[in-house]
């Protein structure tokens, strides 16, 4: 499956919320649903998870999509069990899994492809998780899954697609935090 | 010296600065004094978090919706989140607040003074960071508690608390 599919399909069943995408999954998913309510910058890797869930706490009446890596989300394991003890049900948790340090060399995380994250969801304290490697069953499936009680994991086993241009500078840009947080304000008084 | 440091009048210091969420790692400085009554008390919402950069993070998601927290860690917590609180504190000026025990400073000891390495470098990394810190040494400091948080949110920017260390119950008995 190819990420760029795998997130317009997304887009898609998922026009308007919140999302807290990280690294090559935020350049893609900046070209494929551009909207004020793409959460860009979380900064340090690992973290998206972590800033996923203080909005998640922050907003429980929004739906809070984060698109995680597979290099990131081993960086951060500890939150799936944070997560998993908050328990927040307006979570979905999506790891881009393609086995690499995508933007960093293209070198293998440890574990390559073969990591089951769904497993260690379930076992932090996830109310679902499953593991997708086509695309007609992640399309099938993805209504369901955004209309269920969170906190949900879903593993993509993934291949890059169209290659978007990694433009750094505007995801760390101050504008896209302001625009985020105009959005947020618009959104929560709206 | 004055009295020593009180739980019960920082969780009043935060009540009046409105913090809302309380997100922690358990830190020996505040754990009997602050934490386990934080825990008890249903007025915040706590967090409990598995490392502290997580905590970092956290708040920084909280504070795009306007909602006040506070990280309460051990000084081995905040360095191991340098990175992230590099990107929140400085790069991002997002208002992260933390109360940091300062586990193992010597009773006759300020911070800077301490002979253990990893009280003594807090804050001249601080500095180095341009992060804004208060130092409560006794329970008077509590009254600049609730000021200094509504000024971190208000400028936005980051701000620490370091705590040298707190009374113990049975400080109080007398």
């Amino acid at each position: 499956m190819k990420r760029d599919q795998a997130l317009k399909v997304l887009a898609q069943h998922y026009p308007d919320g919140i999302v807290v995408p990280v690294y090559q999954a935020a350049f893609d998913w900046m070209a494929i649903r551009p909207h004020p309510l793409n959460y860009l910058c979380t900064g340090a890797m690992g973290q998206g998870s972590s800033h996923a869930l203080g909005l998640a706490l922050a907003c429980p009446k929004e739906q809070i999509v984060v698109l995680d890596g597979d290099g990131s989300l081993l960086m951060n394991l500890g939150s799936l069990v944070t997560i998993g003890h908050q328990g927040p049900c307006n979570f979905l948790h999506i790891v881009c899994q393609n086995g690499i340090y995508e933007v960093n060399g293209e070198f293998p995380v440890p574990g390559g492809a073969e990591v089951d994250f769904a497993s260690m969801a379930l076992a932090a304290g996830y109310r679902e998780a499953h593991t997708f490697c086509d695309l007609d069953s992640w399309a099938r499936s993805l209504p369901d899954i955004l209309e269920s009680s969170g906190p949900i994991l879903v593993d993509l086993k993934l291949e890059a697609g169209k290659p978007y241009p990694r433009d750094y500078p505007a995801i760390h840009s101050e504008a896209a935090r302001e625009r985020f947080r105009s959005a947020l304000a618009v959104r929560q008084t709206g | 010296m004055g009295e020593p440091l009180r739980g019960m009048n920082i969780q009043a210091a935060l009540h009046e600065a409105h913090v809302e969420f309380v997100v922690a790692l358990p830190d020996i400085v505040t754990c009997d004094e602050l934490l386990w009554p934080i825990a008890r008390e249903s007025n915040f919402r706590l967090v409990n978090v598995c490392k502290e950069d997580e905590g970092v993070s956290i708040c920084a998601g909280l504070s795009y919706a306007g909602k006040r927290a506070i990280l309460l860690m051990q000084h081995t917590g905040f360095l191991d989140s340098i990175n992230a609180i590099r990107v929140m504190g400085m790069d991002y000026q997002l208002p992260i607040v933390m109360m940091i025990g300062l586990q193992g400073l010597e009773e006759d000891r300020s911070p800077s003074e301490s002979a253990q390495n990893g009280v003594r470098i807090v804050e001249p990394i601080l500095k180095a960071m341009d992060i804004r810190y208060l130092v409560l040494n006794d329970d008077s400091d509590s009254s600049a508690i609730s000021k200094a948080i509504d000024s971190a949110y208000s400028a936005p920017q980051p701000l620490v608390f370091l705590i040298p260390r707190m009374g113990k119950p049975d400080d109080y008995e007398a």
